[in-house]
């Protein structure tokens, strides 16, 4: 049976005095997409950070297709994470460069497609996103949501196999925030990518997620499907999936 | 003690430069365009800078020897005095203003926006990439840039000294060199090399450490501008005492 894609391992994660990851444990399969929630400041966006090596543990460990990327040196650090897409929660777009640019650096970076070639699939995957139009532009020239975007296609250049996404619909109208959860669950179904999605949006969750897991103190409170979650005997779990707010 | 601990961490900080920037693979393309935004760019405000030092020194430097009826040595002793001391360290001290300021805010801006953090989830070595070759680029820059300096301070003394005694270009040129050795040029010219280390080095760290927004950004461009002054004067000290035992003449 293949290893899982991404496992936490009795994770614990302090800053000062504050443990934001109490001893978490999951596991997620090649291909699955799952996303964490939980209130604010509960640590969701600290533990995917630890997915793609950004943070360590202070314990425990946080394996990617059963590597543990704390305990690799810089060269195998860099493997894994060709294989990993990230889109941060303000999309951390080069701002010195352009929209297009930003696409194309990490093909520049990791492959040996010509410069045509990069930039036309720079292109495609701006089209992809709705910002064929933008490729020239600045990213000071977009709004929130097309810097997230733009973000989405710079994750995606590398055909990723693992997409983790901070907050992708987070400030972003219910219009635009819905073209953004079907992009990823296209990604998803297309690709066979295993998502991990951090988000405190309600339908976001439930159109994307195969499975949702509820941080709560650092801790998992509940891990299961939309449907079953929404029956949840846990108020903060029930309370959650019963709004429709978030984002 | 958090002093000691801060010293600690920018000495490791600085040893991490000089082994990464010793060990393949190279950021080549990132290094040259380092070499034209921090060099290049610089070129005017030195070349400015220069010619209007060499025309103020060249009017003190006629009022002092003046007073001896040595106005003959006018080219000569500028052109000393330039290329020793003046020329290197007035070089040095602006561009820890212009480079340090740059290179503080524009990481610093970098760290706060995540932007570093997207530089190493692309699987990119951010270190190599961002600080390693701003260093590189300002050791190369620097003595380039001091010797523009000079040269333009000589040209600044020539338009005083023309000015005033309608001494011939060749003339003033020609005394001018001849009074320079290899052992006054060199030496002072290679030491902004070290500068470069320092005002790269120093700014890479204050930015790369920038907490708290727009605020951190401000205080690590401004602390890398002070920080990289500082210790620029500091080095200086240590490297012409350096010079003068390895070239007592």
């Amino acid at each position: 049976m293949p290893p899982p894609i991404v496992e936490f391992v009795n994770v614990t994660k302090s800053f000062g005095n504050r443990r934001v990851l109490d001893d978490v444990s999951f596991r997620i399969d090649a291909g699955r997409s799952v996303c964490i929630l939980g209130r604010s400041g509960t640590g969701k966006s600290v533990a995917l950070k630890h997915v793609v090596g950004l943070m360590a543990p202070d314990s425990g460990r946080v394996l990617v297709d059963g590597e543990d990327l704390a305990r690799l040196d810089s060269r195998d650090r860099s493997r894994v994470r060709r294989r990993i897409g990230f889109v941060f929660q303000n999309a951390a777009l080069f701002d010195s460069i352009g929209v297009g640019q930003n696409v194309e650096f990490p093909m520049r970076r990791h492959t040996t497609l010509s410069d045509g070639e990069i930039r036309s699939r720079a292109r495609e995957l701006l089209a992809q996103v709705g910002l064929e139009r933008d490729y020239e532009k600045m990213p000071a020239d977009l709004s929130g949501g097309m810097r997230k975007r733009a973000a989405l296609a710079r994750a995606m250049a590398l055909d990723p196999e693992i997409l983790l996404a901070d907050e992708p619909s987070a400030g972003l109208d219910p219009i635009t925030a819905g073209e953004i959860d079907a992009l990823l669950v296209a990604l998803r179904d297309r690709s066979r990518t295993t998502l991990l999605v951090v988000t405190h949006n309600i339908p976001s969750a439930r159109a994307i997620g195969d499975e949702l897991i509820f941080l709560h103190d650092g801790r998992i409170i509940a891990r299961d499907a939309p449907a079953a979650l929404a029956a949840s005997d846990i108020p903060l779990v029930r309370a959650f999936m019963s709004s429709e707010g978030g984002g | 003690m958090r002093f000691l601990s801060s010293v600690g961490d920018s000495a490791q900080f600085a040893g991490r430069v000089i082994v990464e920037a010793v060990r393949p693979p190279y950021e080549v393309r990132e290094i040259a365009r380092q070499l034209f935004e921090l060099g290049c760019r610089s070129v005017p405000l030195i070349a400015a800078s220069g010619f209007a030092v060499g025309i103020v020194l060249s009017m003190h430097t006629r009022a002092s020897l003046a007073r001896f009826g040595a106005e003959a040595l006018i080219p000569a002793g500028l052109a000393l005095a330039l290329v020793r001391e003046t020329g290197p360290l007035t070089a040095g001290l602006l561009l820890s203003g212009r480079i340090g300021a740059g290179i503080g805010a524009e990481l610093g801006a970098m760290k706060v926006t995540e932007q570093i953090d997207a530089l190493e989830a692309i699987a990119v070595d951010s270190f190599r990439y961002l600080v390693v070759t701003r260093v590189v680029a300002c050791v190369i820059a620097l003595p380039i840039l001091t010797s523009v300096m000079n040269f333009m301070g000589i040209l600044g003394g020539f338009t005083a000294e023309a000015t005033i005694t309608g001494m011939p270009f060749r003339t003033y040129f020609r005394m001018a060199f001849s009074s320079i050795q290899f052992s006054d040029l060199i030496p002072a010219t290679l030491k902004t090399a070290v500068f470069g280390f320092i005002i790269a080095t120093a700014s890479s760290y204050l930015g790369m450490h920038a907490t708290r927004g727009t605020e951190g950004v401000g205080q690590a461009s401004t602390r890398s501008v002070v920080s990289s002054s500082i210790l620029l004067i500091a080095a200086n000290v240590l490297l012409v005492r350096l010079i003068f035992f390895l070239y007592p003449g």
